[in-house]
């Protein structure tokens, strides 16, 4: 099987996400499809993978113009496709999910299906166990499961989008392991959607690289078994060249003197309905950056909400400047300097519906009778302050991304004592992400400390002072942060902490 | 249909929906035998014929208004108050707990008034509280918890005709009369309306969409009901202020319900709610948050509702035929809007986004 | 309080232990399972419907129209269209079949007035059923003047042929009519529909999370076309259970008064799953039936009789439906689940579940 793409355009109103791509995936490889966030690697995928059709241009498969309606026609076809979010059913058995979508009778033959699940999980080296809850699973597990049930399908061109982002290096050994496996030993098509340089080189034969929409040229990789750091690096900075136009490294933090301490946990016990934390505790001081690493769910989310009375505190003690705060209210927190930014920036943080103005008099305004246009002429200021693109009567929901993660920045207090962030960058292109971190940093220097989490191994070790890793609810601290590499922090989320 | 945001195809977006109810309701008339044009006619009489029956109109329209600007508080803070009808029914228990009370010398009949009124925002706010608590602390969806307390109060309005206020010689339908000085007092003989409570629900129709508008409060309201998490994490209070969406609520259905057994009735009736509350969650729907619709609104269902209380005695036809107009009129008016917004929708999506290319033509 | 010896004076509960499954007892058990039907299958309905993402908050408002729309069919057929008529002209049969099934065209056609403005116009569930609600209740009042308070036909009681013998099983379940037994099938047929067969797993999955149902191939908005529809008929199988079997005939206020509120509530305590929704309807069933037998007998504790106005026992039903919301809210049946072996945890899992399906009230578009 051979699958091309030909002259592949699609537009979102002004945004050309894919201008004019042509290229050619031949069976037995793994290609990488390199670029960064908003380059365009998604949407091709979905149009190659029928979950959206292409404004122009034919998908050839084995030289036949091929037509997806559906995500269903492509798998039929052979393509199928493993989300960055795996699609699957939280409420289903991992059987059901395996089951459902395939070609069975009305009464599924469930014995032979649990057979063949079990036996193809076993082939590539996976974990599978039939009635396990999906929900309960990890997002690798749940990769695996995908991967499993589109093979089952017929599938033999794979599909992975981000697939490395939320697991550990040892998941993502296994996973690399089958991949090759697949591709080498039976011949299926493998593209490996990732913005991360060392995937790709380590994974894949040849590597196509977007920008902006547009491909920018390919690169083959050398051999699995290439050691030698000189070689690595010059692929390396090839491909950096090719994705960025420049090379862009993080910023240069300045050495912050660390002073008192802002925030105090002592001997924490945190639960929620999947996991607890216990004896968890935390000095945090004026100018300093923590990151806490981990696997999604792993508890950092719940520790991060318990400190500024987000979820409750079970046992422990929560000391701010000495004022113990433990289960007060959000609003305690927020008053005293305290502020919490959530992952998700729509659903938690901003308010579809509100303008920019309306958002701004809620967390600036100090009287009961709001002064409308002068909230207006601020909103504007300081909309000018932090280069937002819009307007003061936009509503927020009328804003890109990268702007509605400005608006938060501007909605901060003008000093806040303790930023907790969660997965600052997340779905932020390159250069949205330094500029919120240069944001982040300036605060820093004027004596706030910051508390982030992040799944880009990269981030962590490059902004914070120390880290924190969280598996499974326990919590070890990185010893050296200057001397830690991403594959070692890459081991430790996979939670193998007695290692060094 | 080209252009649905012109303001003709607004205006057809708001009249074909009249059209369409009435026509409906006509297909039923005829449907029980009687003939339309004749129905409307004696609904047209039963509201305006004269002064006393315009006034039967507005003592619908000010419990009905009342009703619909605490409501218009209530959505805007995301709730929907289903427990309206007992937060009315239990202000008007409170207030003719008062009423069968007390029983002040005439100088000081106003205190008594002022008096009655206030613990019938008291018995609104306390029965609203507790939907409010139940959502709030507790998780127990205002809907199913609002839909308990209305039965609840429904209850216990029938526990106290046929117990504590069962009247001397009476039947189990009322309590006694209330006394003259427990009533609002009539404007004239000709226009038997409540004068103060005519001001109170002007004062309320005006004063609570500019508080909404203009303050912090109204802001926070707004932003809790829009997105709940985010507003906490912006700094609003939002379990207070959806608490006190559901205690203004609460008040302003309180008085509605005052005026009821003040008023309208002069005793005590299980029934005394009547279903204002539900049509005020209707009027609410129909003026698509926009308030100054509201007393508009809440004057023509009132004016259908007063009209066809004697359709029963004139025609021997169910007086249900009103909220078989209000309802059909409020759902063909939202299915309408659904429709516009659609094409609307569609109309902006297309010249943006070119669905599909046209498939080439096959060889035949 | 020791339960059963001290309510002496409730004909529900006997009075000593050995008489526990006497006669009377065992009758007064049919009873709570023939009138806990309705509510049975409506809820049933509604389950039906919510699975697959969509919310029917109509059911007050269609059960009334619906008992309306089926009593009157069933009647005219029987009785042709003279309201003073006391004579069949047709077997009573054919009345109560076509009763059931204009309540059925009836609920679908309700219901398919909320599947269009959800799907097609993306308008919110609970609006326009709430409207319909009110809508469906006038309407069935005034379409239904005529027919208040006169005889029609009701359905028969047919006790089932050698089930009906069996030891305590037979007076409860078997010697009842065809639609508890309908109750039944339907109970036990949504149960197995919806966790073991393939389009079952479509129904759920639509109801969780349609994109991924989309991605293998279902026709998302098609099937809940169909579920919604579905669920509404059974609705007005519910409605038609009012007022051919529960309280035959029509009256005002109707006899299910706030019965469209339970059962939209026992689908909540129900966790969606077939059999505790039963489980649900039949508590309160029972509990109306104490509640009536105290009207009835007065109430006897430890040998004193209890005075109080009996009136205020019509709020008990609603209590139980704040107190069972309350038990689902705080998480207190899933708490359940974690007391309970590990094997058995894993087959309790689905019953035991309290999540609402993840997709509903929601719209979905293919992008």
């Amino acid at each position: 099987m051979e699958i091309e793409l030909r002259n592949i355009h699609k537009r979102f109103g002004s945004v050309h996400a894919n201008n004019d791509i042509s290229v050619v995936f031949p069976a037995g490889r793994i290609t990488g499809i390199l670029g960064e966030n908003g380059a365009g690697k998604s949407t091709l995928m979905k149009i190659l993978s029928g979950f959206q059709p292409a404004d122009r241009g034919d998908v050839l498969v084995d030289g036949l113009s091929a037509q997806f309606g559906s995500p269903e026609d492509a798998i039929q076809q052979g393509i199928g496709m493993l989300q960055q979010d795996p699609l699957d059913i939280g409420a289903f058995t991992t059987l059901e999910n395996f089951v459902y979508g395939r070609p069975e009778k009305v009464l599924p033959d469930w014995h032979s299906a649990r057979s063949d699940l079990e036996e193809r999980s076993a082939q590539l080296g996976f974990d599978l166990e039939a009635e396990t809850p999906v929900e309960r699973m990890s997002i690798a597990l749940r990769q695996q499961l995908e991967i499993v049930r589109l093979l089952a399908l017929g599938v033999n061109a794979l599909i992975l989008d981000e697939p490395t982002t939320g697991i550990s290096a040892e998941q993502k050994q296994t996973l690399f392991a089958a991949l090759q496996q697949l591709a080498h030993r039976d011949g299926v098509i493998i593209l490996l959607v990732s913005h991360k340089l060392e995937d790709v080189i380590t994974l894949c034969d040849r590597v196509v690289v977007l920008r902006a929409g547009q491909r920018i040229g390919e690169e083959d990789m050398p051999a699995p078994g290439e050691t030698d750091p000189a070689t690595l690096n010059i692929i390396k900075s090839r491909l950096v060249h090719l994705m960025f136009g420049q090379e862009l490294g993080p910023h240069e933090r300045q050495a912050v003197p660390l002073e008192k301490t802002v925030l105090q946990l002592e001997n924490l016990y945190l639960r929620d309905r999947r996991l607890q934390i216990e004896g968890l505790n935390l000095s945090l001081r004026q100018g300093e950056v923590i990151g806490l690493a981990g696997l999604d769910n792993s508890g950092q989310g719940l520790a991060m909400r318990a400190i500024c009375g987000l979820e409750t505190v079970s046992s422990g003690r929560v000391l701010l400047e000495d004022e113990e705060l433990t289960n007060r209210s959000y609003r305690h927190f927020l008053n005293r300097g305290v502020v919490f930014g959530a992952a998700g920036r729509l659903e938690e943080g901003l308010i579809a519906g509100l303008t920019l103005t309306e958002h701004m008099a809620l967390v600036r305004s100090e009287r009961a009778v709001l002064d409308w246009p002068a909230l207006e002429s601020y909103t504007r200021e300081s909309l000018q302050h932090y280069d937002v693109r819009g307007q003061a009567g936009d509503r927020i929901e009328q804003l890109s991304g990268g702007n509605q993660q400005r608006v938060l920045m501007a909605l901060l207090p003008a000093r806040p004592r303790l930023l907790i962030l969660e997965q600052p960058t997340r779905g932020l292109d390159v250069e949205s992400a330094r500029w919120i971190w240069q944001q982040l940093l300036e605060r820093r220097e004027g004596g706030t400390a910051i508390l982030f989490s992040s799944v880009e191994l990269d981030e962590l070790v490059a902004y914070s002072d120390r880290i924190l890793v969280f598996y499974a609810g326990r919590v070890h601290e990185v010893p050296d942060v200057a001397a830690t590499t991403i594959d070692e922090l890459g081991y430790l989320i996979g939670g193998e902490f007695r290692q060094e | 249909m080209r252009n649905v945001s012109s303001g003709p195809a607004r205006l057809a977006f708001v009249l074909l929906p009249v059209l369409l109810s009435l026509l409906l309701a006509a297909l039923l008339v005829l449907a029980v035998g009687r003939e339309p044009l004749e129905v409307l006619q004696k609904i047209w009489q039963g509201a305006f014929r004269n002064s006393r029956s315009f006034a039967g109109v507005l003592n619908f329209w000010i419990p009905l208004t009342l009703a619909s600007v605490g409501l218009f508080v209530t959505f805007r803070a995301g709730l929907w108050n289903i427990g309206i009808e007992g937060q009315i029914l239990a202000g008007a228990i409170f207030a003719s707990a008062g009423a069968l009370t007390f029983n002040f010398p005439p100088e000081l009949a106003p205190l008594q008034l002022l008096l009655q009124i206030l613990l019938g925002v008291l018995g609104g706010m306390l029965w609203a509280g507790i939907t409010g608590a139940l959502k709030i602390w507790l998780g127990v969806n205002e809907i199913f918890g609002g839909m308990a307390l209305n039965a609840l109060a429904g209850v216990w309005g029938i526990y106290l005709i046929s117990g504590p206020w069962y009247p001397e010689g009476g039947s189990a339908q009322q309590s006694r009369p209330f006394l003259e000085n427990a009533l609002y007092p009539a404007l004239s003989r000709d226009w038997p309306v409540g004068l103060l409570a005519i001001v109170m629900t002007a004062v309320a129709m005006v004063l609570v969409p500019l508080i909404m508008a203009r303050t912090r409060w109204g802001l926070q309201l707004k932003a809790t009901g829009s997105n709940p998490r985010s507003a906490l994490l912006l700094g609003v209070p939002t379990t207070r202020v959806a608490m006190s969406a559901f205690l203004v609520c609460g008040a302003l259905a309180g008085i509605a319900g005052s005026y009821r057994v003040m008023f309208t009735y002069g005793s005590f009736r299980p029934l005394v709610a009547g279903g204002i509350g539900f049509l005020g969650l209707l009027v609410v729907l129909l003026s698509t948050m926009k308030p100054l619709w509201i007393p508009l609104i809440a004057f023509v269902f009132s004016a259908i509702l007063a009209g066809s209380t004697r359709l029963r005695v004139s025609l021997q036809l169910d007086s249900s035929l009103a909220g078989v107009l209000q309802g059909a009129l409020v759902l063909v008016f939202i299915l309408f809007q659904g429709l516009r917004q659609r094409l609307e929708l569609r109309r902006n999506e297309l010249p943006r986004m070119p669905h599909r290319p046209p498939a080439p033509p096959r060889a035949a | 309080m020791n339960f059963p010896g001290c309510l002496t004076g409730l004909r529900l509960l006997p009075g000593r232990p050995d008489r526990l499954m006497n006669e009377e007892f065992l009758n007064t058990l049919g009873s709570v399972v023939a009138n806990a039907t309705p509510l049975v299958i409506a809820s049933v309905g509604e389950t039906i419907t919510e699975r697959a993402g969509v919310i029917n908050l109509s059911l007050n408002g269609s059960l009334i129209v619906t008992a309306m729309a089926g009593f009157i069919a069933a009647r005219v057929i029987s009785f042709g269209v003279d309201v003073d008529a006391i004579n069949m002209i047709a077997s009573p049969e054919a009345g109560l079949i076509g009763g059931v099934l204009v309540a059925m065209l009836v609920g679908a056609l309700v219901a398919l007035i909320i599947a269009l403005s959800s799907i097609e116009l993306r308008l919110d569930q609970v609006t326009v059923g709430f409207i319909l609600t009110l809508l469906m209740a006038d309407l069935a009042q005034f379409l239904g003047q005529e027919y208040t308070r006169i005889p029609g036909p009701v359905v028969p009681k047919w006790p089932l042929p050698l089930l009906q013998d069996l030891p305590l099983l037979g007076p409860v379940f078997f010697q009842q009519n065809v639609l508890v037994y309908f109750s039944y099938v339907v109970v036990i047929g949504l149960w197995f529909w919806l966790f073991r067969t393939r389009p079952g797993m479509a129904h759920r999955a639509i109801g969780e999370r349609p994109e991924a149902a989309y991605a293998r191939g279902t026709n998302v908005n098609r099937l809940r076309y169909i579920y919604v529809v579905l669920g509404g008929s059974m609705v007005g199988i519910a409605g038609a259970a009012y007022s051919l079997h529960f309280k035959p005939g029509l009256s005002n206020p109707p006899a299910m008064q706030g019965d469209g509120w339970i059962a939209l509530a026992i689908v909540i305590f129900g966790g969606w799953h077939p059999f505790r929704v039963v489980l649900g309807a039949w508590l309160f069933a029972a509990l109306r039936a104490v509640s009536s037998d105290i009207q009835k007998n007065g109430l006897v504790i430890l040998g004193r009789t209890l005075e109080f106005n009996f009136v205020l026992l019509n709020g008990l039903p609603w209590l139980m439906l704040i107190v069972t919301l309350l038990l689902v809210s705080s998480g207190a049946i899933e708490r359940l689940l974690l007391l309970l072996p590990r094997p058995v945890q894993r087959r309790m899992r689905s019953v035991l579940r309290s999540d609402p399906p993840r997709a509903i009230g929601t719209t979905f578009e293919v992008d």
